[in-house]
């Protein structure tokens, strides 16, 4: 079953078309980029798939019907902004999570020794880790990330990233927006918008080919990015 | 240091009894780029601060031109909103001294050589992410200063921007000045001809991109299942191991590992030692 179903799907503002005929799926278990330039449609493809706009025309789907207000319970999403509440603690913005799910809040595990701080006093990391998990506690069987790990060093880049690719190997589709091109690589599949359609599709091997290193494939991505985000 | 070569010398800096940055030396030469590296937090941005004469530096010494001689592009672009993008050119410019046709023939080459002659009479507030960025690195080398100082241009600026922006960047290069550039981006760094990683104020590794990913030392490989070490690390659905000696296991290939591999492998043998 697909768990979030695009197809033909657009929407205009008013004179201005900001996804066009976009097509895209999320199955079961698997991670996909979606990447694109400022404008090129991703946040708002990411706001129909989230039912907070309706799409002018095509369809969206969620879990293998139109999107109903019961969807959004199955969704875990962590916006740019992350969306935590600067001025209560670590366990407080979880609690508050785990209250409007109505489940009991999530094991802290290494945010424990954070739980008593404010959110506006951690670092950029442990905000991100604080909303991760407020956004996993109820096991979403779909994640929606936008720009997850921007700001963030190279270890705490690489925690997020094992707890999304675990989410996924417990059967979560996700869907993460990234302006990083070497995060490219974390991902199954990849998706890239440019003028509100979808210009480019496919694993990173499909897109740049498979026996070359890690910088190789990154720089080949990027050249291709350029060339189709522009035309 | 002689005279053309700018930098650092073994500095540290103290806010109260936090080391924002400890025994740091970087050396800036004309005509090539530093990328500095670093998460939030990690003493990038204090770093450039005290190169610019911005902090006093607890110990250690600083080497830097003179003020008409260094370009600074500060995080978030220094673009002003409500000015349009000539009249933002033009401010810098004058705070530079550069005027007449000196500044007419800059900033003509300015414009069009950032695609914003198009847009020169649009208010700074107005633009994309990425043309502020651009607007901003153009006010920064309105006086073709010899020491340019980026903190995060790329942050917040779509693929397509960044190349734009790094061509700029490598075209003030060529033209001979000294750059230096923080960045979050390691794929970035590794296309600058030097990289300072920095974690916790202190330097996690640096020189060469190349020269770091070759002195990784040991064995990096890929392997499909969680292997039972701390030096490992996801790449897509697979998982990255590092090992000082090798492996013997059939389930590890051998990977090109690459600069990201290389800082993660420097920071969990950090965290290891801790």
């Amino acid at each position: 079953m697909m768990l979030a179903d695009a197809g033909g799907v657009s929407k205009r503002f008013g004179d201005f078309t900001a996804v066009d005929g976009v097509d895209l799926t999320v199955v079961r278990g698997e991670v996909v980029g979606l990447l694109g330039a400022n404008g090129a449609g991703k946040t708002t493809l990411m706001r129909m798939l989230l039912g907070l706009i309706r799409p002018t025309s095509g369809r969206v789907e969620l879990f293998g019907e139109t999107i109903t207000p019961d969807a959004r319970r199955r969704i875990g999403y962590v916006p740019q902004g992350l969306g935590l509440y600067e001025d209560l603690t670590v366990a407080e913005n979880l609690e508050f999570v785990a209250r409007a799910f109505r489940i009991d809040p999530p094991q802290l595990g290494d945010l424990a020794s954070s739980k008593d701080a404010l959110v506006r006093e951690l670092s950029l990391g442990l905000r991100r880790r604080t909303a991760f998990l407020g956004a996993l506690s109820h096991h979403p069987d779909l994640l929606v990330l936008d720009e997850p790990t921007s700001g963030v060093d190279v270890i705490a880049r690489s925690d997020l990233w094992e707890t999304i690719r675990a989410a996924a190997e417990d059967g979560a589709g996700v869907l993460v927006s990234t302006h990083h091109l070497e995060e490219v690589d974390q991902c199954d599949r990849l998706v890239v918008m440019a003028g509100g359609r979808v210009v480019l599709s496919g694993t990173m091997t499909e897109i740049v080919g498979d026996t070359i290193s890690g910088t190789e494939r990154i720089e080949r991505f990027e050249r291709r990015f350029a060339e189709l985000a522009v035309a | 240091m002689n005279a053309t070569n700018w930098g650092l010398e073994r500095v540290s800096v103290d806010f109260g009894n936090a080391h924002a940055l400890q025994d740091v030396s970087v050396t800036l030469n004309p005509g090539t780029v530093v990328g500095v590296a670093g998460g939030d937090g990690s003493g990038k941005t204090t770093l450039l601060r005290t190169l610019l004469g911005l902090l006093t530096p607890s110990s250690g010494g600083v080497d830097r031109p003179g003020g008409d001689d260094v370009g600074y592009l500060p995080a978030g672009s220094g673009v002003y909103p409500d000015l349009t993008v000539m009249e933002n050119l033009k401010f810098a410019a004058g705070a530079y001294g550069v005027r007449g046709d000196e500044y007419r023939v800059a900033r003509d080459e300015l414009l069009e050589r950032t695609g914003l002659d198009k847009a020169h009479d649009r208010l700074g507030g107005n633009l994309s992410g990425g043309m502020r960025q651009k607007l901003g690195l153009a006010m920064a080398l309105v006086h073709h200063p010899r020491l340019l100082v980026l903190d995060e241009p790329s942050t917040g600026v779509d693929p397509v921007s960044r190349s734009e922006l790094w061509r700029l960047v490598s075209e003030a290069a060529r033209d001979g000045a000294s750059v230096v550039m923080t960045t979050t981006y390691l794929d970035e760094a590794g296309r600058c001809d030097a990289v300072c990683v920095l974690d916790e104020g202190a330097v996690l590794l640096q020189g060469p991109p190349n020269d770091l990913v070759a002195g990784i030392g040991g064995s990096v490989g890929e392997t499909t299942s969680r292997p039972n070490t701390r030096y490992a690390w996801r790449r897509g659905a697979s998982w990255r191991v590092w090992s000082p000696d090798g492996f013997d296991s059939s389930s590890v290939r051998p990977a090109a590992p690459d600069l990201q591999d290389a800082v993660i492998v420097a920071a969990l043998r950090r965290r290891v030692a801790a």
